[in-house]
């Protein structure tokens, strides 16, 4: 183990090449509902338990289970009224517990990507070939559910191995959600492939703002309009991202979903600046117009480090 | 079982300090300091940069800012990491943009690694502190004087190749042992930012000379009242631009004070926040009474002239 575990190169946020997104826009913007199963009796994963409460934990299963039988209905339909799609955050267990969500997404034309199989089944201790099966299961199963080829990944609860990000580059992801460096995307330093961080966001994820930093609702919707204020005036300069992770169990609960629709009402009011978009779009573009001009930035500025991620720990 | 006697004898009771780094001074009593300068009050503006690994000892205790989840702790090791790529950057372009100065202690670990930034730091004639050697490497009495020693020489070789010669020290999580003021002085370390102490800059006493306390508000930082405690940014600007309206009521008859407070860029340098920062320094730099500096500086203008 290495302090620094090498996945991206140092990059100061001053002076980096510009970034113009399409239609000449300076940010793009996209939202990343969690669609998510946590299961009644998960097995025991040795370095952390399913759940906080001994199972069954049925003031948080259940609370999840009204974000799957309200709440993201609740999401979709105040994201259509604003004209947004998203980037689904899928535990792909998904399409075989409730499908009617799923369908309601590919009729709206959201991506899909990975974030595991259940939100309950974690990376911590798993070797390569089950890692390998989690990443099979999760384009085989999002396939046949949606026809679409997913392209990004949020590991499950956000656990990991060394090896995981070399593993989603190999079978040809373009991006993943679990760096949080930056607020522009970044090439990351696979062993193979052409892996992007795509900046998602824990800062403004209604699971830290509503959970750890315990927010109202209309506090929420406020740091939301200055998130995005501060990354357009920044954008200008080179153009950033701005995503809004969300859990339907915590932002579309009666008393949030309203206040919560004000900024979305304030965001799309930028049409002309904003690309509104999702996340494959941003990596894609990004792979194509920005990658080769980073890694040269990058180069110049002496920040380079060569090598690859977990170097020495993944073989 | 029972206590033993010697628990219930105070050798140390008795008038002022248990301890021998300074003596008992009541602010009241003080001296009145006027600045040459004529300010009332002097800002320092601790820019804490820190390099939190990714495999901590977490010996002995885990830093408030380190990492939290079993390894690899990406979602944290990132998070901070954003503090010393993007976060600060806006903290350095929101204190020219109001042309103030402040301290910048750094990890020893980003002299190399995010040389940029103290690049950046410099030309924007900011005060370089040491931060130690990262953010895991804390210095306490169970580390013994020899290792203790060694841990200083090497973040004093390592800003010595960054042609760096810095003379204010901030340990990690500004833990001390009962030896550090002693080895800070004997590399060269005039100032700490680890002990509150006082309204004013204090020297404490160490083996080789003086070793200036400068006051830091604990109370006031970004990270313990914005992430711990669930403050607003309104709420902590509020209160950074109340202790300074409090101290210049207090200096018309208590003399200049310094006011100590800490910007942390994984915290204060978030998008959401930055206007936060932007209005507070606002309300320092439109005040003609107030004197931002770095923390050599400042002790310098209180009198703390190194030997």
């Amino acid at each position: 183990m290495k302090p620094d575990p090498n996945l991206y190169d140092y990059w100061p946020y001053r002076d980096r090449p510009k970034i113009v997104w399409p239609g000449g826009r300076k940010l793009a913007f996209w939202i990343a509902p969690n669609i998510e199963f946590y299961e009644f009796d998960p097995p025991k994963n040795p370095k952390r338990p399913g759940w906080p409460r001994p199972a069954p934990d049925v003031v948080g299963y259940s609370q999840r289970d009204y974000g799957n039988r309200v709440g993201h209905w609740r999401l979709m339909e105040a994201m259509d009224r604003h004209g947004l799609k998203g980037s689904v955050s899928l535990n792909v267990a998904m399409c075989d517990h409730c499908p009617e969500i799923i369908e309601a997404c590919v009729q709206r034309g959201w991506e899909f990507f990975s974030h595991g199989i259940y939100n309950t089944r974690y990376s911590y201790e798993m070797d390569e070939a089950q890692e390998r099966a989690v990443l099979e299961d999760s384009i085989r199963t999002v396939e046949a559910a949606t026809g679409q080829r997913i392209r990004g990944y949020l590991a499950p609860a956000l656990t990991h191995t060394p090896r995981t990000l070399d593993l989603i580059a190999e079978y040809d992801f373009w991006y993943t959600c679990d760096l949080f460096q930056d607020d522009q995307p970044q090439p990351v330093k696979t062993k193979t492939g052409k892996l992007v961080s795509m900046p998602y966001s824990l800062e403004v994820n209604d699971v830290i703002t509503y959970g750890a930093l315990a927010m109202d609702p209309w506090r929420y919707a406020d740091i939301l309009k200055r998130q995005f204020d501060q990354l357009l005036e920044e954008g200008e300069t080179s153009g950033t991202v701005m995503c809004i992770p969300l859990h339907a169990y915590l932002v579309s609960q009666p008393h949030r979903l309203r206040a919560f629709e004000t900024a979305l009402a304030y965001i799309t009011g930028h049409t002309d600046e904003v690309w509104f978009t999702t996340a494959q779009e941003i990596a894609g573009f990004y792979r194509e117009n920005c990658w080769d001009q980073t890694i040269a930035d990058i180069a110049a500025k002496g920040c380079a480090t060569g090598g690859t991620g977990f170097e020495g720990e993944t073989a | 079982m029972t206590l033993p006697s010697e628990y219930l004898e105070y050798p140390r009771r008795g008038h002022g300090q248990d301890m021998d780094r300074h003596d008992w001074q009541l602010a009241k009593d003080r001296k009145p300091v006027r600045l040459a300068n004529g300010k009332a009050l002097a800002v320092m503006i601790v820019v804490n940069c820190e390099f939190h690994p990714i495999n901590p000892a977490n010996t002995p205790f885990r830093h408030p800012a380190g990492m939290v989840t079993p390894y690899p702790d990406l979602r944290h090791f990132t998070s901070r990491d954003y503090g010393n790529r993007v976060g600060v950057f806006r903290i350095l372009d929101s204190l020219k943009s109001h042309g103030l100065k402040a301290t910048f202690p750094v990890s020893a670990a980003l002299l190399t690694r995010a040389r940029p930034l103290i690049e950046a730091i410099v030309a924007d004639g900011h005060e370089i502190a040491a931060a130690g050697l990262h953010g895991d490497a804390i210095h306490w009495s169970g580390l013994g004087p020899d290792e203790e020693n060694r841990r200083v020489e090497a973040v004093r070789t390592a800003f010595g190749e960054a042609g760096l010669s810095p003379v204010t020290w901030m340990s990690p999580a500004r833990q001390q042992s009962f030896a550090t003021p002693d080895i800070l002085t004997a590399h060269g370390f005039t100032r700490t930012l680890d002990w509150e102490t006082d309204q004013v800059p204090v020297p404490l006493r160490t083996d080789s000379g003086p070793l200036t306390a400068l006051p830091l508000h604990n109370e006031l930082e970004d990270f313990k009242l914005m992430i711990e405690r669930h403050q607003s940014e309104a709420l902590w600007r509020d209160q950074v631009i109340e202790a300074k309206d409090f101290l210049l009521a207090e200096s018309q008859t208590h003399g200049a004070s310094v006011f100590g407070f800490t910007l942390t860029p994984f915290v204060t340098g978030q998008p959401f926040r930055i206007w936060a920062l932007r209005e507070l320094l606002a309300a320092l730099a439109g005040d003609e009474r107030v004197w931002c500096a770095g923390a050599d500086e400042i002790a310098q203008a209180f009198g703390q002239i190194d030997p």
